[in-house]
């Protein structure tokens, strides 16, 4: 430990260490402690290669210097005097508490801790690449389908539900203990810190990376009071803690003042901040999981929905969701606005989305709101989002008897950018015969080519066109089997095709009525197209703590990794000539180049009895 | 349209100004490499004297110089022998057109960035083509802000060198009309956060060719064959320096990251629905910032700090560059905000 080369004797924070049973060289002077190799922070590097000449375990950047990461790197006690290499503590031999504590130490090791995070990378990585269940169900369904037998292993083994799979959670739960394994004991070395004296003055100052001297005709007494209230700064809002002294005559100088200093306390109340505020956001959003629940429904213009599970499409909820936390206000969209850019660049990107509803509380009041995309309607406790919008035809089906089999309105999902939308309509109750499904898209601005293919040309209804195939047999709906209502499982059933053996397309315009083929029946479009809405609606308590703990985590991490950690010393006493010879140096932790100013700042009270104020070099 | 043609035309002056100062950077390498057994000695004799003289003129001294073209042996803080060449050393006229240039290149960058917000109507970072401008912009901006305050010259060739190459990229595969947003950007998040995540990547490239730096020296240092003619690597500074320049950089971005995560997340909660989803963006977004906790974790631990820490950054830009490219251009999530079809 002694050639390591931190140059870091005396540095801030040192405190701890002596208590987590080190030897104590944070009291040695640099020149002692560091050894020939060790420079201060800012001293110039060697000038050329040195070919081999450097021993591999010296490098070791500037301000790594924090003696707590050592502790926890060697595994504490066990290692005292770690060697430089890092090489693990070896396992004690006996005894299950041993081995038990040994493990507890491991675990809480920072070597571990950074296994953790890059297991914890790595784990995260296949959830981007595979669908996941969470995110795209339908997708995960497509690809298992595509690939049966590594699907059915990459399933066993949670690959599509990455975020929630064991392992991943395992991760990131060892993390947290390894963390709270390592906050506590560090929070108590800080308090303790907090109220320690600042190291007293190093023998030396040469080896500091600042220094700055001069002669006053001040006593040194009159000196330290002045440089300590400098550096104590305004009293209701100290930089430095100072500590005054006095230093009995030593070999070659005489009886001395002097002042130890020490900021940047709050870089460690930082760090720790940090972490706890990590450990905090775990635990809300945790809370969040089992307190929340989502519900969607698709909702078209002039209808509207009640706040209670049934009324959902879609409903999620968390294991502690009452059902009686739902307050059944209700809410009925009255018209779908939306714009498009018609300018050739962008054309037909979409511009705005607007969603008019009037909400109906449970006494009965009413209100006109609206729901945009970025501006969710909060109502409730619960916000209500516009997540997809599209059109839903009104379809009315007669069956070969003349008989209304099927009247509703479809909602079509739009595929393209001009809302081409694909739609399903499943005709089961017909009279007799065989059951009807229609598969076909709404183009709500369309053009038919030549050769009679049809496309949309603008996501407004312009000029609708409903384009449909026709097929008939059994639908699979008596099954029981829950199916997805915008699809039509087309295998056990008949297409209609021409004399040609073309599949037959339908071509229906609002307001007309077309004859299916094959004496089937008949298909009208409604006159006026309605537009629906895709509404999610969202209740989660733990929101407004899981951004406070996150701004805590972000204020943490600033003040821990921008706060200067500075100790400064001054040392006063009367020379031979009867002057008084003012020493100061000064030692930051990390790579520090407001230091020297600092130094000087701290001279800068001191009247100075000499032309010369200047740097000794010494 | 006039805007965004002279938009385009700016951004093609920025590239070439860049593609030059990265020539005259490299020049500059050369030549000090050359004059490196001379430099070597005299250095060891300034050294010698004049360390802690070296140290008091930093601050003073650098901020004061705050032009473009530093003088050739100008104040220079304790960086090395390299930078430290003395009057008498070799000339550093190629650092010095390099940085005009670059200079000159931020400038043009950032006027046509904001002749692209005018042609647009909206703020000019909404997908890949503009992002990649203002990345560019940032990080050669720091680089020069990095230069006001210490000697970073060295840094000039890769910094340049990237910068040209990421807007020639961007003008030939990322290229969109400048135009208006869709509804779900159309917020001031999208000024906040992918503001302040563009700012992160920015600083994380010069972070990164400052530990690629150093990785190299490193492996010079120990003597590596294939390293040997790269004297000019002996003008860089040494590993230690390198190391904590390039920890303070990627300290500030990381804050930065961290803040667009918790940004991009308020933002999803009031767009998407959800503040945090696994979406493909926040996954990387994630798998970035664990990395660079992991490289801040590496630092601190023994065996790990100095060359692998170094490795931590080189891995960490590389899933920025992932998250910023392969996230938006093949995966399908809901960051797919390109502009791209
Ligand atoms: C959820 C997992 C964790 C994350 C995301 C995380 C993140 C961070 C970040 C970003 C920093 C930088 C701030 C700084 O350098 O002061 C940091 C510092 C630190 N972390 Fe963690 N950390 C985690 C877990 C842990 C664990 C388990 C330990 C202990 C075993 C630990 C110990 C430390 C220490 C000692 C520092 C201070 C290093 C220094 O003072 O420079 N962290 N952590």
């Amino acid at each position: 430990m002694a050639d390591d080369a931190k140059p870091d004797a005396g540095v801030p924070g040192s405190p701890g260490r002596s208590r987590t049973g080190h030897s104590r060289p944070e009291d040695r002077e640099p020149a002692e402690a560091a050894g020939p190799a060790a420079g201060p922070p800012r001293r110039p590097s060697a000038p050329a290669r040195t070919h081999g000449s450097r021993s591999r375990g010296r490098y070791v950047p500037h301000g790594i210097d924090d003696e707590f990461a050592e502790d926890a790197g060697t595994a504490g006690p066990s290692s005292a005097g770690g060697d430089e290499d890092g090489r693990r503590p070896a396992a004690p031999g006996i005894g299950v508490v041993g081995m038990l504590r040994w493990t507890w130490r491991q675990l809480t090791s920072m070597r571990v801790a950074l296994m953790l995070l890059m297991l914890l990378a790595v784990a995260a990585v296949p959830g981007s690449v595979l669908p996941q269940r969470g995110q795209d169900p339908g997708a995960v369904a497509e690809y298992l389908g595509d690939h049966p037998d590594l699907g059915e292993w990459l399933d066993r083994l949670g690959f599509f539900d990455v975020y929630t799979s064991v392992w991943f959670s395992a991760i990131y739960l060892l993390l947290f203990v390894s963390l709270v394994g390592c906050i506590v004991p560090r929070t108590g070395a800080h308090w303790r810190a907090l109220r320690a004296r600042p190291p007293r003055v190093p023998s030396r100052f040469a080896r500091f990376p600042a220094r700055a001297s001069l002669a006053t005709d001040l006593s040194p007494d009159d000196v330290v009071g002045l440089v300590a209230t400098k550096l104590r700064g305004p009293r209701h809002l100290p930089t430095f803690r100072v500590d005054r002294r006095t230093e009995p005559a030593r070999a070659g100088r005489p009886e001395a003042h002097t002042v130890s200093a020490e900021r940047g306390y709050l870089r460690e109340t930082g760090n720790l901040l940090f972490h706890l505020a990590l450990l905090g956001l775990l635990v809300s959003v945790a809370m969040g999981q089992m307190l929340h629940y989502r519900g969607q429904a698709i909702v078209t213009e002039g209808r509207g929905f009640a706040n209670a599970v049934v009324d959902y499409d879609t409903f999620d909820k968390g294991s502690w969701f009452q059902a009686s936390s739902l307050v059944p206000f209700s809410m009925t969209l009255d018209a779908f606005d939306s714009e498009f850019a018609s300018e050739t660049v962008a054309f037909a990107q979409a511009r705005d989305f607007t969603a008019h509803v009037t909400v109906t509380e449970p006494d009965g009041t009413r209100r006109a709101e609206q729901i945009k995309v970025n501006h969710p309607l909060v109502t409730d406790g619960a916000k209500i989002y516009l997540q997809g919008n599209g059109f839903a035809p009104e379809i009315t089906v007669t069956d070969a008897a003349g008989e209304v089999a099927f009247s509703q309105r479809v909602p079509f999902l739009p595929e393209d950018q001009m809302y081409t939308s694909r739609g399903v309509v499943k005709v089961p109750d017909v009279s007799g015969g065989d059951q009807i499904g229609l598969i076909g898209y709404f183009l709500p601005t369309a053009v038919v080519d030549e050769d009679g293919a049809a496309r949309s040309t603008f996501p407004q209804p312009l000029d609708p066109l409903l384009v449909l195939e026709v097929y008939r047999g059994d639908l699979g709906l008596d099954e029981g089997v829950p199916r997805n209502v915008y699809q039509l499982d087309t295998a056990s059933l008949t297409p209609s095709v021409d004399e040609a053996g073309e599949r037959v397309k339908l071509l229906v315009r609002p307001g007309e009525t077309v004859d299916l083929p094959d004496g089937l029946g008949t298909v009208t479009l409604g006159a006026e197209v309605p537009r629906y809405v895709a509404l999610d609606l969202r209740h989660d308590p733990s929101l407004g703590f899981v951004l406070t703990f996150a701004l805590l985590a972000l204020g943490g991490l600033a003040l821990s990794l921008f706060t200067p950690r500075r100790r400064v010393w001054v040392r006063a006493f009367v020379s031979d000539s009867g002057a008084t010879v003012v020493e100061a140096a000064g030692l930051a932790r990390g790579d520090d180049t407001g230091l020297q100013g600092e130094v000087d700042r701290a001279m800068s009270v001191l009247p100075v009895a000499t032309p010369e104020n200047e740097t000794t070099k010494d | 349209m006039e805007m965004a043609n002279l938009s385009v035309l700016l951004v093609w002056a920025a590239a070439t100004a860049l593609a030059i100062a990265m020539v005259a950077f490299a020049v500059d390498l050369a030549r000090l490499s050359g004059a490196r057994v001379a430099a070597r000695d005299a250095a060891r004799e300034k050294v010698g004297a004049g360390a802690a003289a070296s140290v008091r003129a930093a601050p003073s001294g650098t901020t004061a110089d705050a032009g473009p073209a530093r003088e050739p042996g100008g104040p220079a803080p304790a960086y090395g022998p390299g930078s430290d060449a003395p009057a008498g050393g070799p000339s550093r006229k190629g650092a010095g057109i390099g940085m005009s240039l670059s200079w000159l290149a931020a400038g043009m960058l950032l006027v046509a960035i904001v002749l692209r917000g005018i042609a647009s109507g909206r703020t000019p970072w909404a997908n890949m083509y503009e992002f990649t401008l203002v990345g560019t912009f940032v990080a050669v901006a720091v680089f020069v802000g990095v230069c006001v305050v210490r000697e970073a010259r060295f840094l000039g060739a890769f910094v340049t060198g990237l910068g040209a190459m990421f807007l020639v990229l961007a003008q030939n595969a990322f290229f969109v009309a400048a135009t208006g947003v869709q509804p779900a950007l159309q917020n001031y998040w999208l000024v906040i956060h992918v503001g302040v995540a563009i700012l992160a990547t920015g600083i994380f490239t010069v972070a990164f060719v400052t530990s690629v730096l150093q990785l190299l020296r490193d492996a010079r240092d120990e003597g590596t064959p294939w390293l040997a003619g790269w004297g000019w690597l002996d003008h860089t500074p040494s590993t230690n320096a390198l190391e904590a320049l390039s920890f303070r950089l990627n300290a500030v971005a990381f804050v930065l990251w961290t803040f667009t995560i918790i940004g991009g997340a308020i933002w999803a909660e009031d767009a998407w629905g959800r503040y945090w989803g696994w979406d493909p963006k926040e996954v990387w977004s994630f798998v970035v910032w664990v990395v660079y906790a992991a490289y801040l974790h590496a630092r601190t631990t023994r065996g790990w700090s100095g060359r692998r820490a170094a490795w931590f950054v080189v891995a960490g830009y590389a899933c920025v560059l992932f998250n910023f490219t392969g996230v938006n251009l093949i995966f399908n999530g809901k960051h797919s905000y390109s502009g791209l079809e």
